[in-house]
């Protein structure tokens, strides 16, 4: 674990490691609103595979795609690998909190899109856990794989390999080579200033 | 799996390409069909939805279509990409998402005659008001900012005279007034200038010009930055607020960086369909393939011809700037350091007469309204490309009665100095 990971802009490899050995991930803040960027993401993770279980205390009694709705983090009842947290920045800090009491620990805590608070992500990071910030792992999964690339979106890596056809269900091949120099270190360096700025 | 920066030509081949999946063809397939079966309803409300990645209909995204997307996004340093039927479609789709009736943006007066005409009159009639300022005067930008901009518009390298424009300059001038930066860059191509590099929020392009590069399909692309943030103030509704076509999602919180590119596909594109032609795109992703070979080739063939030109008794003066004694020179050297593109204009001593008498005798280069072609062209700019502006913009956008603009190709340039030669001694 490094001691300063750079949360502007992360490494194909460090995201690519995430995405290839998680297995269950729970999401807090699982919307069962079909418009809500969490359910796209809840609904597209489980496609591929992962171990959805959807975390909010509003729905229990519920269902989402036919898992049941958790209330908190501590009433899972079993290990998970990933904690994907989807609330606004400043509610970051007790879901974090709340991760950090499990046993055992999660391997990675992921906050979404706009989502970014680099003293919870320290704390977490400070016991071995891999943190992403600002990122969506439904659109990281879908660049790396190059899914994504049906949406005109430049998912910054290559093949010259022919992959299979993706069906329902299937997970994808995460490996493609990585492209620095198709990069979109522009949209990164203008998301640090933001930070630096608020 | 190593992070290694592949360069520029490598992306030319390479980027947004692979075997296809079911067959292994090697060259991109052309998806020459309509619309995509769906595995079951399911699938259908989740693209329908924009929850899944997937195809639909050839109108809202199409597969050979998306590989010239993935493609000049990683040319130009962009998250994503939206290619459309031509380079004018780009501009309306563009504009669509950033302007209501009523608002205005500021675009250079030095621009390719056929966005003049559009900004002017066709734009007018949506209630979109464009507030002219000049590129060689970066005070005329700061004084032309009202609380109704919502857009800058310039071209990196300006038609018809090739002359180069300070997009950092511009840049500064956009984010102090909270207004994305549009650059249109078909001049220069991202072999030349990659405007996302020097603050461009949006890049658009004529994909008929140097990217496709041989003359023969029609093509435009929105290139997306992923470098601004339209959710602040409510000034940006089509990205910021819920959109009632999709059943109340925020097309920023739900895409981030790459927002802007989905609003054009699924608000623009979905809506006023100028989709581009499979097969287009097709010639189009072949043409790039080469790009860095022919704009390198095309640029030293102008900068020979230019230096003759200015040599030349019959020739009052040329505006290349990439010759030293180029007003453009500076700028060139900072933007375009591989060379000042491959169009330019020059006058004649013999005035309007001379230029027409010249275009007649011309026999390698032909006389026609497009630039960026393998062959080399020539057209005489007051009388057709700029023909709808009045006497005082023409000459204010370069294009004065006595201006003859050259298109350089790749053929070998002794006989293009040989042809120009022969045209302008007899």
């Amino acid at each position: 674990m490094k001691d300063h990971m750079n949360h502007d802009a992360y490494s194909d490899n460090y995201i690519r490691a995430i995405l290839n050995t998680v297995k269950s991930i729970a999401m807090v803040g699982a919307s069962p609103v079909n418009v809500r960027p969490s359910y796209f993401a809840f609904k597209y993770l489980a496609q591929r595979g992962y171990d959805m279980i959807p975390v909010n205390p509003g729905h229990v009694g519920k269902e989402l795609l036919a898992k049941p709705f958790i209330a908190s983090l501590s009433d899972i009842g079993r290990p998970i690998d990933m904690i994907d947290i989807f609330r606004n920045s400043s509610h970051i800090m007790p879901v974090v909190e709340e991760a950090l009491t499990l046993d055992p620990l999660p391997k990675v805590i992921w906050m979404q899109l706009g989502a970014r608070d680099d003293v919870a992500a320290a704390k977490a990071e400070s016991v071995g856990i891999k943190v992403v910030m600002n990122r969506c792992p439904k659109i990281e999964y879908g660049r790396l794989s190059s899914e994504i690339s049906w949406m005109g979106v430049n998912s910054r890596t290559l093949s010259s390999k022919r992959a299979p056809a993706p069906t329902q269900g299937m997970r994808l091949s995460l490996n493609r080579m990585s492209v620095g120099g198709g990069d979109t270190a522009a949209s990164d360096r203008a998301a640090k200033n933001k930070t630096e700025q608020s | 799996m190593s992070d290694r920066l592949p360069g520029f030509s490598t992306l030319a081949v390479h980027a947004g390409a692979q075997p296809d999946p079911t067959t292994g063809a090697r060259a991109t397939p052309i998806y020459q069909t309509t619309s995509f079966v769906f595995n079951d309803a399911d699938h259908a409300a989740s693209l329908f939805g924009l929850q899944a990645f997937g195809n639909i209909y050839t109108r809202i995204g199409n597969p050979t279509n998306a590989v010239l997307e993935e493609r000049v996004a990683a040319l130009e340093g962009g998250t994503a990409a939206l290619a459309v039927a031509s380079g004018h479609a780009a501009q309306v789709v563009v504009l669509q998402q950033l302007m209501q009736p009523g608002d205005e943006f500021i675009a250079a007066r030095k621009l390719y005659g056929g966005s003049i005409n559009q900004f002017t009159h066709a734009f007018k009639s949506f209630g979109w008001n464009v507030v002219w300022a000049d590129p060689d005067d970066v005070a005329s930008f700061e004084r032309a900012v009202t609380p109704r901009t919502k857009a800058i518009f310039i071209e990196s390298i300006a038609n018809p005279a090739g002359s180069i424009t300070d997009i950092e300059a511009i840049s500064t001038v956009a984010r102090k007034a909270g207004v994305p930066l549009i650059v249109d860059n078909t001049l220069a191509s991202p072999y030349l200038i990659r405007p996302i590099d020097h603050g461009a929020d949006i890049v658009v392009h004529s994909l008929t010009k140097f990217l496709g590069g041989h003359g023969n399909s029609l093509g435009g692309i929105i290139v997306d930055a992923g470098t601004f943030d339209w959710s602040t103030g409510g000034k940006y509704p089509m990205l910021s607020e819920p959109r009632p076509e999709y059943h109340g999602i925020r097309l920023q919180e739900t895409f981030g960086n790459f927002a802007f590119a989905i609003a054009c596909r699924v608000l623009g594109l979905r809506d006023l369909g100028p989709a581009l032609s499979p097969f287009n795109a097709f010639m189009i992703l072949t043409g790039i393939e080469t790009l860095p070979l022919r704009m390198q080739k095309q640029c030293d063939n102008a900068k020979a011809i230019a230096e003759f030109l200015a040599g030349h008794p019959a020739v009052a003066s040329v505006s290349y700037a990439g010759l030293a004694s180029d007003k453009y020179n500076q700028l060139a050297r900072k933007y375009a350091p591989r060379g000042a593109g491959a169009v330019f204009t020059f006058s004649l001593k013999g005035g309007y007469d001379a230029g027409v008498s010249l275009v007649s005798k011309l026999q390698l280069f032909s006389h026609l309204a497009n630039v960026g072609d393998t062959r080399s062209l020539v057209i005489h700019p007051a009388s057709t490309t700029h023909s709808q502006l009045d006497d005082a913009a023409k000459v204010k956008s370069g294009a004065g009665p006595d201006v003859v603009r050259l298109s350089i190709g790749i053929e070998d340039k002794e006989d293009l100095i040989a042809d120009l030669e022969q045209a302008l001694g007899a």
